[in-house]
């Protein structure tokens, strides 16, 4: 949990530097920019649901936390529409809330 | 009230549970359904299937599928009763019918865009416009 919290922290302050304006390379090449696109929107997805397991668990590491929208690139609305079918097929155990 | 809500209603049968019993219990649940004034939209069993984890010692279990209209009473009716018996292990219902029109609105609204943004894109606007006003007028004659 707390390495994660870390990580999360890391990520904030990096951008905090992008509204600075100071160069993003100066950190020797630690963070990589990757272009973010929502897999989602490219294909008009309007409903995400909480049965198609083979989907969401794409959004499923090993260790069973949803990957954050930082990371998978995905738009805020169907971010949240992911997470809420996630959440709906860990209830019914289609998906692990946690696996160790 | 106005429009009836549509729900989807999963529930797992304990494994132990023969494909008879699996049966009478959805008969069962569609009884409940009708008799509270519900209709059944959708039936349908997913067979036996590996628990993401274990619920009760048990690690695996029949999945059922149920799509309902109605007013909402029913779906009370209905997880009370599956709340009692002691054959189904997890339930989920979930509303579908305000979700389902957001996105259909999503839809119309992505292709009224699609069809407007060709015109506006193509050549001048005022040429784009007029072939868009004598489509118009020709739907008002008709």
């Amino acid at each position: 949990m707390s390495s994660n919290y870390e990580d999360r922290n890391r990520g904030y302050n990096g951008d905090e530097d992008m509204d600075r304006g100071r160069p993003m390379q100066s950190r020797g090449g630690r963070r990589m920019h990757r272009r973010r696109i929502c897999r989602f929107c490219i294909e008009k997805a309007d409903l995400i649901d909480f049965k198609d397991v083979r989907l969401l668990q794409n959004y499923i590491p090993e260790r069973g936390k949803i990957i954050p929208r930082r990371i998978t690139g995905n738009c805020a609305t169907h971010q949240r529409m992911l997470a809420e079918a996630i959440k709906r097929a860990r209830n019914i155990a289609l998906l692990p809330y946690s696996t160790d | 009230m106005e429009a009836p809500r549509q729900y989807e209603v999963v529930f797992i049968v304990d494994a132990g549970a023969d494909d008879a019993e699996v049966d009478r219990l959805t008969e069962n649940h569609k009884q409940i359904v009708t008799d509270q004034g519900g209709v059944i939209t959708k039936s349908e069993s997913w067979g036996k299937r590996q628990l993401a984890y274990e619920i009760l010692h048990k690690t695996e279990g029949t999945f059922v599928l149920m799509e309902i209209e109605g007013s909402g009473r029913e779906i009370a009716e209905l997880e009370r009763r599956m709340r009692v018996n002691d054959r189904i292990i997890r339930y989920l219902t979930v509303r579908v019918d305000e979700d389902r029109r957001r996105a259909e609105k999503f839809k119309d609204r992505r292709t009224r865009k699609a069809a407007k943004r060709p015109t506006s894109r193509g050549g001048s606007p005022r040429g784009a416009s007029v072939p868009e006003f004598a489509a118009a007028d020709e739907n008002d004659e008709g």
